[in-house]
């Protein structure tokens, strides 16, 4: 039963798998979804999903799927209350009689029969053949027979709002290719872990190994040895842009930068600002004031390769800022090597470099700065800000090359 | 077969009522997503209570194994113990302690177990329980024994999300994400925890609890146990419902961080009117 659903969720890149069909065959089979839409909506997404960032997803194959059920949804409240109560099938009913008048009917037939009837009826029938009724032969209602028929009311009353639910996207905000929060960054930012116990720490676990040889050498008499556990070697060195044309971005820049510090799984983190593109020297707050400044060689110096480093900026300015002598136009500081020249150094130093870039990448190729990002991209692997992105970002950093 | 249909003092939303049932039916785990502060703990103990069974609840900690969980064979005292020639050395299963999921599992009578936060463990540690989850048995090596599960136990597992849940872990539950209450539902929990409350301030206290979570630069963002702190202060001071929204007072027991206390400020002052950029 709805395989083709099956087939429809797999394609809108929900990642179905035969079992969890199954389970939803399972719930079918043990009447979990009453036999009302509404509930197969939810017992079918219970199953099916996995994550809120994937409702959204489900939603769309479901309201796609059963999008042509819709036209019905215009059924009044009065004609449902009495649906509810449904009489018995009449004893004598002539079953025969139903296959041949309805038998031949097709789907538009039956929709016709249904706005035509929905515009007559007034009130309640029950055991007839032509109104919507309970308990007759007609092709509308339920809990009658009829071999073709659209069922109205009797547990599928809820019908409409299952397919306004999948309609509505109410969960738009928690799909994956969205921009991030702080907690989506700092679950990204875990995947940043070496393990090593050739660190620094208590040593707090049993070496059962070195405990069995001392325990001989002793003699038999137990020796316990114990060993440091082990640690995140993982040392970051992040450089934020901080220059105007990042405003607009503040906020999205602001949440990374809440992530990357409460992040304390590091065994080192060093954060630094730049305006527009690095040259001698770097910030150390987001001011960029040349007071609290640091040589960008002091950096290069003193940071040694293990060291992995995130570019956060839109990688937008002009062309001179990038290529030229003295392209720094920051409170007249003059650079004595062009940025891309920088940009090279700290690529050259350090193995594992990538950008992120809060602007789309949709946008690269026609936003201001298109030429830059171009030239900057060719450099450093620029990634857009975006959760699945920078988690394919972070493994690609985390990854030695 | 089980039905849950929330209790006196768990107030249960029809979405998360249809998951537990359905997780019942089907006798699989049943993962809650949400909030901190949504009431993903509360499930656990409002459905024993609802049912009747008992509950036993496994806490994760970042240093938590799967193991642990299951048994935990204390090798060192056995050592220790077989030193001094104590009696009963050479019994290994006295050196045998289930753990949560293992107790669960031994239990003549169905019960609820609840993995707490189970986000909080190494990525690796959902992975490790797949078989016993999947199965609700496992083996102890050291006694050749089987523990498996005479009634499968009903299981909640909570998560905050910190860290990813691997997708062979998530295939095997059925997945409940708890939206932070709305206003109406709020308005009804609160009534659980307070008797008689007064119906205006309760809409007062509400109204400026919104505007506040609504404040963009709130990183913390204050949520039901918090709210129900701040009622009890209002309540106690006696305080005019209709200057809630102005003055915020108590404000400390919502918001636990400075920034986020100087960010309501710096609203208050606006009249929780957003700027314009």
């Amino acid at each position: 039963m709805f395989i083709d659903f099956f087939y429809k969720l797999r394609e809108t890149g929900l990642d179905v798998s035969v079992n969890e069909w199954l389970t939803v065959m399972e719930a079918l089979k043990k009447n979990l979804c009453k036999s009302s839409l509404t509930e197969f909506y939810y017992v079918c997404r219970s199953i099916v999903v996995r994550s809120e960032s994937e409702f959204d997803k489900f939603d769309t194959a479901f309201a796609d799927y059963f999008k042509d059920i819709k036209k019905f949804d215009q059924i009044p409240q009065e004609i449902y209350d009495f649906l509810e109560n449904p009489k018995e099938m009449a004893e004598d009913f002539d079953k025969l009689a139903a296959d041949l008048r309805n038998g031949n009917l097709t789907l538009e037939d039956l929709q016709r029969l249904l706005r035509e009837r929905l515009e007559e009826q007034k009130e309640r029938h029950d055991g007839g053949i032509y109104w919507i009724g309970t308990g007759g032969g007609s092709t509308m209602g339920h809990s009658g027979y009829s071999p073709k028929g659209i069922r109205v009311g009797g547990g599928e009353g809820r019908l409409r709002s299952a397919l306004q639910m999948a309609g509505e996207h109410n969960y738009k905000d928690f799909r994956e290719d969205n921009i991030l929060d702080t907690r989506q960054l700092q679950v990204a930012f875990r995947r940043l872990r070496q393990f090593s116990s050739r660190v620094d720490g208590p040593k707090t676990e049993l070496d059962v190994e070195k405990t069995i040889q001392k325990t001989c050498d002793n003699a038999g008499r137990l020796k316990l040895v114990f060993d440091r556990p082990r640690q995140n070697t993982v040392k970051l060195i992040v450089l934020f842009d901080s220059g105007g044309s990042m405003h607009r971005y503040s906020q999205m820049c602001s949440a990374l930068f809440q992530a990357v510090s409460k992040s304390n799984h590091f065994k080192d983190l060093k954060i630094y600002y730049f305006h527009n593109c690095i040259y001698d020297q770097l910030y150390t707050t987001p001011e960029c004031i040349y007071d609290k400044s640091v040589e960008t060689n002091w950096v290069l110096r003193n940071l040694n390769k293990d060291y992995k480093v995130i570019f956060v900026g839109d990688a937008a300015m002009s062309p001179t800022e990038l290529l030229s002598v003295g392209g720094n136009f920051y409170y007249g500081v003059f650079n004595e090597e062009p940025g891309i020249e920088w940009i090279r150094k700290f690529k050259k130093k350090y193995q594992n470099v990538i950008w992120l870039n809060p602007i789309l990448e949709s946008r690269w190729i026609h936003t201001y700065g298109y030429d830059t990002i171009r030239m900057i991209s060719k450099e450093v692997d620029m990634y857009e800000l975006t959760v699945s992105r920078m988690e394919y970002a972070l493994k690609k950093l985390i990854a030695s090359k | 077969m089980n039905n849950f249909n929330g209790s006196n003092e768990y107030v249960v939303s029809d979405d998360l009522m249809r998951s537990v049932n359905i997780s019942m039916a089907l006798e699989k785990p049943l993962l809650i997503k949400g909030e901190p502060g949504t009431g993903k703990t509360m499930l656990a103990d409002a459905i024993s209570k609802a049912l009747g069974k008992k509950l036993i609840i496994w806490n994760i900690k970042s240093t938590t194994k799967a193991q642990d969980g299951l048994y935990v064979y204390d090798t060192v005292q056995r050592l220790y113990d077989s030193q001094f020639g104590t009696e009963g050395v050479n019994d290994i299963k006295k050196y045998i302690k289930l753990g949560k999921l293992g107790e669960a599992f031994n239990s003549d009578e169905q019960v609820v177990l609840l993995i707490d936060e189970i986000d909080k463990a190494d990525l690796e540690f959902p992975n490790d329980l797949l078989w016993e989850l999947d199965k609700m048995e496992f083996y102890i090596p050291e006694t050749k024994e089987t523990i498996k599960a005479k009634v499968r136990p009903i299981v909640i597992i909570t998560s905050n999300a910190e860290k990813e849940l691997p997708d062979a872990f998530l295939r095997r539950c059925i997945f409940h994400y708890i939206e932070f209450p709305n206003a109406e539902m709020m308005a009804e929990i609160i009534k659980v925890h307070f008797n008689n409350i007064d119906e205006y301030l309760l809409e007062k206290v509400l109204e400026a609890f919104y505007l506040i979570r609504d404040v963009r630069d709130v990183q913390k963002k204050p949520s039901t146990s918090e709210v129900i702190d701040w009622i009890q202060a209002l309540a106690i001071s006696g305080i005019d419902p209709d200057t809630i929204k102005e003055t915020v007072p108590f404000a400390g027991v919502l918001l636990k961080k400075n920034e986020d206390l100087e960010a309501v400020e710096k609203a208050k002052e606006r009249g929780f009117v957003r700027p314009r950029w």
